[in-house]
């Protein structure tokens, strides 16, 4: 084991950014990489070998940031670990082995990339397809070098030969102006790992590691049957890691200014920061970072609350109704969150205004989510389209008393059930709507759909085929 | 795991128990393992399996070695025990 002090500062750099100052995101312009050294300091390059830096991220206790909530740590040791067993090499530090990488090719459709036949692999996942979230790109807007710096810390760490930047499918100006930090950081000397900036293919799922690892692979951007596990075999079929770009940002910071300096932001139980995207009924919606566990209702004021508001869609699309007034004081972390019955997913915080239907709402997000369903597994293809009818009938047609027993019943039915958590995500959105809508629900048996049921979407839902 | 492999009786089995593993992507509702061992498979509504959760009980181990086998897509799995 090694001591905090390994990854404290050295003399000359900067110090880490003070709590309740922001680390991510300091200011509304990108920093140039001579701005971001400045700003942050270089990267400590030689006392980071492996095993350092993974004992510092699993002592950090930082998860996920993509939705997941995945310990970062252990992912990273079993990339690290998988490596090592998988070609005998010491994926340690500098002395990592490279591979041999071929050159790729992006091809209409699918994204058919050269070869690594050694080492591993690093997909950092900025894809984004969420519609309701934009941290993502913000945070690769505004603070690139710290996204790259996270992909050369991890590289050293689990012995990658590859990094891929994978960007939303409709951000090709991120795409570029990233292809331009690549090669800044290239003429510096940076990275000890080629990284290729790409775009994700369309659709909802094609931000889902497992289907965008069959996109790297030449295969259609789908889900795949788990196992293998990326760790195992993923791009190029050799171990790869997947991590979600803001999670990388945070390991850029976590191995300058250590795990100590990185839980005196949030909760012991969820420590750091989190980039969220407040959305829907607020005065200044937008992407904000907040220390874990947070109060939602702190969050929210400060995107300005001045309109009545009745709930809070968390987690985004694929997430979980939250009342207001009554959820204000629920903290905002996956702990806080699951407490509460709710998910906080990759950090959306959607406004539902009193003068809106929350019926309605659900029934079209679930409309949109049947449809992105990539139709593989029977319980979802046939699941996701009868929970749609339900929740539709619901909200703007005349059902009958039994059809809430039918939305649970068709959501214990798919949750579980498919290759993806892409059901399971569906049925948590109705059976948070059906509780937190309760009252609404039998309004709407009573009498037929509420004055708002007609009117426009407080939460717009992307045409398929657009996103 | 070691807890529920021993059924909580402190009894340690040296093999895990074997458990029933689907791909739900390679699953095409053709109803095999249905038929051949209900007491641990039914069909949801759209002729899909829904396979009890947790360990294959020793006396229905061969059936479901059985179900496995005669899947026609390869779908149905059996988390097998080393050796």
């Amino acid at each position: 084991m090694t001591t905090h002090s390994s990854a404290v500062p050295s003399a000359g750099q900067p110090a880490g950014p003070a709590p309740g100052e922001l680390r991510l995101i300091i200011r509304d312009q990108p920093l140039s990489l001579a701005e971001h050294i400045d700003q942050y300091g270089p990267l400590p390059a030689g006392q980071l070998d492996c095993a350092t830096l993974i004992a510092e991220v699993e002592r950090s206790g930082l998860t996920g940031r993509g939705g997941g909530a995945f310990p970062a740590g252990l992912k990273i040791r079993a990339v690290a670990e998988a490596t090592t067993r998988t070609r005998g090499i010491r994926a340690v530090g500098a002395s990592a082995a490279r591979g041999s990488v071929t050159k790729g090719s992006v091809t209409k459709g699918s994204v058919t990339k050269g070869s690594v036949t050694k080492g591993s692999v690093i997909v950092a996942n900025g894809s984004e397809s969420e519609p309701a979230s934009s941290k993502d790109g913000v945070l690769l807007s505004h603070a690139p070098h710290l996204v790259l710096d996270g992909i050369a810390v991890c590289a050293r760490a689990v012995g990658a030969a590859q990094a891929y930047l994978c960007v939303g499918h409709d951000a090709a100006p991120v795409a570029q102006f990233l292809t331009g930090a690549v090669a800044e950081r290239n003429r510096d000397g940076l990275d000890t790992v080629p990284v290729e900036v790409i775009r994700a293919p369309a659709g909802y799922l094609a931000g889902q590691e497992n289907a965008l690892i069959s996109a790297l692979n030449g295969n259609a951007p789908l889900p795949t049957f788990v196992p293998p596990r990326p760790a195992e075999r993923g791009a190029h079929r050799r171990p790869t890691l997947v991590l979600n770009i803001e999670t990388l940002a945070h390991i850029a910071l976590i191995a300058r200014f250590g795990s100590h300096w990185f839980r005196t932001a949030g909760t012991p139980g969820a420590p750091g920061s989190a980039l969220v995207t407040v959305t829907g009924a607020v005065d200044r919606p937008g992407v904000r970072e907040i220390p874990l566990g947070t109060a939602l209702g702190e969050v929210l004021q400060r995107s300005g609350l001045s309109q009545p508001a009745q709930a809070v869609l968390t987690g985004g699309y694929f997430g979980t109704w939250l009342p207001l007034p009554a959820a204000l004081a629920v903290p905002v972390s996956h702990e806080g969150m699951r407490t509460a019955g709710a998910t906080l997913g990759p950090g959306v915080l959607a406004v539902l205004p009193e003068a809106a239907c929350g019926l309605a709402e659900t029934a079209r997000i679930a409309r949109f989510l049947a449809a992105e369903s990539a139709g593989q597994c029977g319980p979802c293809r046939n699941g996701l389209p009868a929970l749609a009818d339900a929740l539709n009938l619901i909200a703007f047609g005349r059902a009958g008393p039994d059809i809430v027993g039918w939305v649970q019943q068709l959501a214990g039915l798919v949750t579980g059930r498919g290759a993806c958590h892409l059901p399971d995500g569906t049925a948590g959105l109705a059976r948070s709507a059906l509780t937190v809508f309760a009252a609404d629900v039998q309004a709407h048996l009573a009498t037929g759909p509420c004055a708002w049921a007609g009117g426009p979407p407080a939460l717009p839902v992307p045409v398929r085929g657009t996103s | 795991m070691k807890a529920e492999r021993d059924g909580g009786t402190g009894h340690q089995d040296p093999w895990p128990e074997p458990r029933l593993l689907l791909n739900p992507i390679a699953c095409d509702a053709r109803g095999l393992c249905i038929e051949l061992l209900p007491e641990l498979i039914s069909a949801d509504p759209w002729g899909y399996p829904i396979i009890s959760p947790g360990a294959v009980p020793l006396h229905l181990q061969p059936l479901a070695r059985r179900a496995v086998a005669a899947c026609p897509t390869l779908a149905l799995m059996l988390t097998s025990p080393p050796g």
